[in-house]
This record gives structure tokens, C-alpha cells and sequence, in this order.
């Protein structure tokens, strides 16, 4: 949310200014798509809202001065995404960061690393994940973010992207072992 | 789960995000206990596999091109401004002097081009610059699919791109340039060591047959209009060649 704050945008940019967003942000295009794919968990709705994303951090440009320009573009395109979802799909929203309280049923790192073999599966654990726990994986796990970026990116503090990260792991595997065959037939 | 450890500190161990001291403390601690030990395990399975499955979804090229025309769209001055501002004084100034003496020394293109407001002369004349060092080309390129999309954006209209390299005409390339002050597609072929340049902006006059071909200082030229796109063919081939070529891109 403070993505959009960096300043009023002006709707051009000069050819020098360009050519600095295109050497600076343009080569984060597949983080900015790589991270609204998994918030938004569509393709389709990603390219669109990355494209938009990313004229808007065109046009926020002059507001970006120097820094980790990487963070500074995933901001905004984290902002793009949830203005997104609180426009079109409200419900998802709504789940999100509910402590869970009960205890976690154990795994066995052969089970999941079995489990995790499979792209499918994995893709539809970390889709049932709301999408708070979903970003702050992606951005550790694919895209190799510092806990301090993650923390400028997701705007939670930066003590406690840990505790975030802890949780969300626990859900995948939670969200792993119940979607295994064996689980599923027990617990029918 | 019991051990505050596997809760927290656990996962800056992970992500190697605990100073010296604490992940000291924290491997001092798995040697004891077994929870912390076995989620550390499972925790690194997963990891492997998150980063192993191609979960990395790459943008597709079809993003890139729209974000190029939203950068193209939204950068001022437009696009053209790239090419340095002498280059375009000089071509006006050219322009203009052609114009001006054209006026007095040349007859409009007859029959050729009745209705068209570009004289023989600006054809040549484009036709002779494009000649001069480093004018020929803006996109030096064999492939059609490379020529075409380059003028996305650059011009109000699609001009038609394609290569006759089999039939003796290869594609050499494609530029902008200007006729008459308005913007115009230019196609360049090569037909053995000559060049021919082809001229293409949008009509809203009927379509024509290739005219019979017009020529002055040793240069030919053919024109026609086909399918809402005025062509012109300009070249010091024979013109029977340039007929050839006229008769492939009318196709």
C-alpha cells in the first residue's frame, strides 16, 4: 500500500528516463508476472494486471531513487494485485492471516518429498493458501527474496517475516499431506 | 508441535537469516531434540521440491510486446524523436528544396500516379537519399517477421512485409521516411547489386492495376494501389525487373 504513494505519476516519461526503466525494471518483468500469477492464481488475469503493473511503475518512475529496484517494482505490483482482488474476488481476501491454532499432524520429509515430486500437487497446496502465506513463500522459495525485501514488499515488519514464513510452510505441508490419496481415503 | 524452536528460529536457520550467535545456539539445540531435527528435514525436502517442480512461471512474449507499446505510447517525445533532430532538419530542408524546385521544373507524375499528391521527383529523391551511407536501412533485416513488427507502433497502418529472396528479390530491410509530409513505410530489396526501394502508405482511393512504369535520370518507378495501400517501386533495376517485383507484392 505504499506502493502507490511514491509521488504523483506523470502519464510520460522522457526518452532518458525510458531508457533507465528499461536497463533498471523492465529485466524483473518475470518476477512482476511470476508473482501476480501466484496471487492471483491465473495466467490470463496476470498478464493483464502485470501489464498494468508495470505502466504504473513507468509512471511512478521518477518517485524511484535507487535501491533494490527488483522490491521496489514487486511493490507495486503486490499493490496492483490486491486491488485486483478486492475488486474482483473479495472472498479471497476475507481468509486471510486466521491464526490457526490446532496442532500441526507431523510429516515425514520422505512423505513429502514423494508428495512434492509432483508440479500439479504442489501448485494446487500452494493455491489453497490464502494469500498472504502463498506471497511470502513464493517470494522466499522461487523468486530467492532476503527476508528484508520480503518485508519492503509485503509491507509486514520485518521481524515478522519469519514467523510468517513458519506458518505458511506448515500450511503447505498441511495443505500437501491432506491432498495425498492415503490422507484423503482415511479421511473419508 | 512443542518445541518453540520449530515454530520460529527453525526457518531463519533455513533461509540463513540468523546472525553467528543464534544459528550457534540453534544447532546446539538440534543435537537434542528430535521434533526440531525432523521438521528441519522435511522443511529442506520441501524446499527442494518447491524450487525443483518449475513453479517459476516466465512472462509470456505476448506481455513484453504490449508492455513495449505501453512504454512506446507513454514516452515523449513519440518514438520518432530517436532519430536525431539534424537528421530530420536536413531531410526537411530537403524536402522543402526539392519541393521548391520541382515546382518550377518538374511536371507531376503523369498517369502513373494521376491522382497522387507525391511527385516523381519526391520518389527519386527519397529513392537517392535512402542511397547515402547509413540511410538505407532503421531495421536491417532478411525476415519478414522480424521487418514487420518493427513498424508496430511506428506508423497508423500495417504496411505488407515479405521476403522474395527465392524469386531473386531478398528482403533487405525497412525504414520509415516521409513523402509529401506524410509518414510512409519504406521496403528495401536487393535485386543482385541494385536496391529498390518500395514506398507504401494507406489510400482511400480505389484499387489499381500496376501502372506502366515512369522513368527519369535513369531511375524506373512503378505505381499501383492495392487493397486501401498505395505502393510505389523506385529503383535503377530494368524495368522489366521492377515489374517482376511489382507483380510478386501485388499478389
Amino acid at each position: 500500500m505504499s506502493g502507490s504513494d511514491q509521488g504523483r505519476g506523470s502519464d510520460v516519461l522522457d526518452v532518458q528516463e525510458r531508457a533507465r526503466f528499461e536497463q533498471l525494471v523492465l529485466p524483473h518483468l518475470d518476477a512482476a508476472f511470476n508473482l501476480a500469477r501466484w496471487l492471483l492464481k491465473s495466467r490470463a488475469d496476470s498478464e493483464d494486471v502485470a501489464q498494468e503493473a508495470m505502466l504504473r511503475a513507468f509512471r511512478f518512475f521518477r518517485g524511484f531513487h535507487g535501491g533494490d529496484a527488483r522490491a521496489w517494482l514487486l511493490q507495486i505490483v503486490r499493490n496492483t494485485c490486491y486491488t485486483w482482488l478486492e475488486k474482483n474476488r473479495p472472498v479471497e481476501l476475507m481468509t486471510e492471516f486466521d491464526e490457526e491454532m490446532h496442532p500441526q499432524p507431523s510429516v515425514s520429509p520422505e512423505s513429502l518429498a514423494i508428495a512434492g515430486d509432483n508440479r500439479e500437487r504442489l501448485t494446487r497446496a500452494l493455491e489453497t493458501l490464502p494469500p498472504r502465506f502463498r506471497e511470502v513463500l513464493v517470494l522466499r522459495e522461487l523468486e530467492g527474496c532476503s527476508y528484508k525485501e520480503i518485508a519492503a514488499i509485503t509491507a509486514i515488519p520485518i521481524g515478522t517475516v519469519m514467523s510468517a514464513l513458519a506458518r505458511g510452510r506448515q500450511r503447505l505441508q498441511r495443505a500437501l499431506t491432506h491432498a495425498s490419496p492415503q490422507e484423503a481415503s482415511r479421511e473419508l | 508441535m512443542s518445541c518453540d524452536y520449530t515454530r520460529t528460529v527453525l526457518h531463519g536457520y533455513l533461509d540463513g537469516e540468523l546472525d553467528a550467535t543464534r544459528a550457534g545456539e540453534f544447532e546446539r539445540h538440534l543435537e537434542t531434540c528430535r521434533e526440531c531435527a525432523n521438521t528441519l528435514g522435511a522443511e529442506e525436502a520441501l524446499r527442494s521440491s518447491l524450487q525443483s517442480s518449475g513453479l517459476y512461471e516466465h512472462a509470456p512474449v505476448s506481455l513484453r510486446k504490449k508492455i513495449r507499446a505501453d512504454l512506446d505510447a507513454a514516452t515523449a517525445p513519440a518514438v520518432t524523436s530517436w532519430v536525431p533532430v539534424w537528421r530530420w532538419l536536413a531531410v526537411t530542408a530537403a524536402i522543402l528544396l526539392v519541393a521548391s524546385v520541382s515546382w518550377y521544373a518538374w511536371p507531376r507524375l503523369q498517369n502513373s500516379a494521376a491522382s497522387s499528391p507525391v511527385t516523381a521527383t519526391e520518389i527519386i529523391d527519397a529513392h537517392v537519399r535512402s542511397l547515402q551511407p547509413g540511410h538505407l536501412t532503421d531495421v536491417a533485416s532478411t525476415d519478414q517477421h522480424t521487418v514487420k513488427p518493427w513498424f508496430d507502433g511506428k506508423l497508423a497502418f500495417v504496411p505488407p512485409v515479405k521476403d522474395f529472396a527465392d524469386e531473386g528479390f531478398p528482403l533487405v530491410g525497412g525504414r520509415l521516411d516521409v513523402l509529401s509530409g506524410q509518414n510512409v513505410a519504406a521496403l528495401v530489396y536487393a535485386r543482385r547489386k541494385h536496391v529498390i526501394n518500395v514506398f507504401v502508405w494507406p489510400t482511400k482511393e480505389p484499387d489499381t492495376p500496376i501502372h506502366p512504369p515512369g522513368s527519369r535520370q535513369g531511375y524506373q518507378w512503378l505505381h499501383w494501389r492495392h487493397q486501401g495501400m498505395e505502393f510505389c517501386a523506385v529503383s535503377d533495376v530494368s524495368a522489366s525487373d521492377l515489374h517482376e517485383l511489382a507483380q510478386l507484392i501485388y499478389e
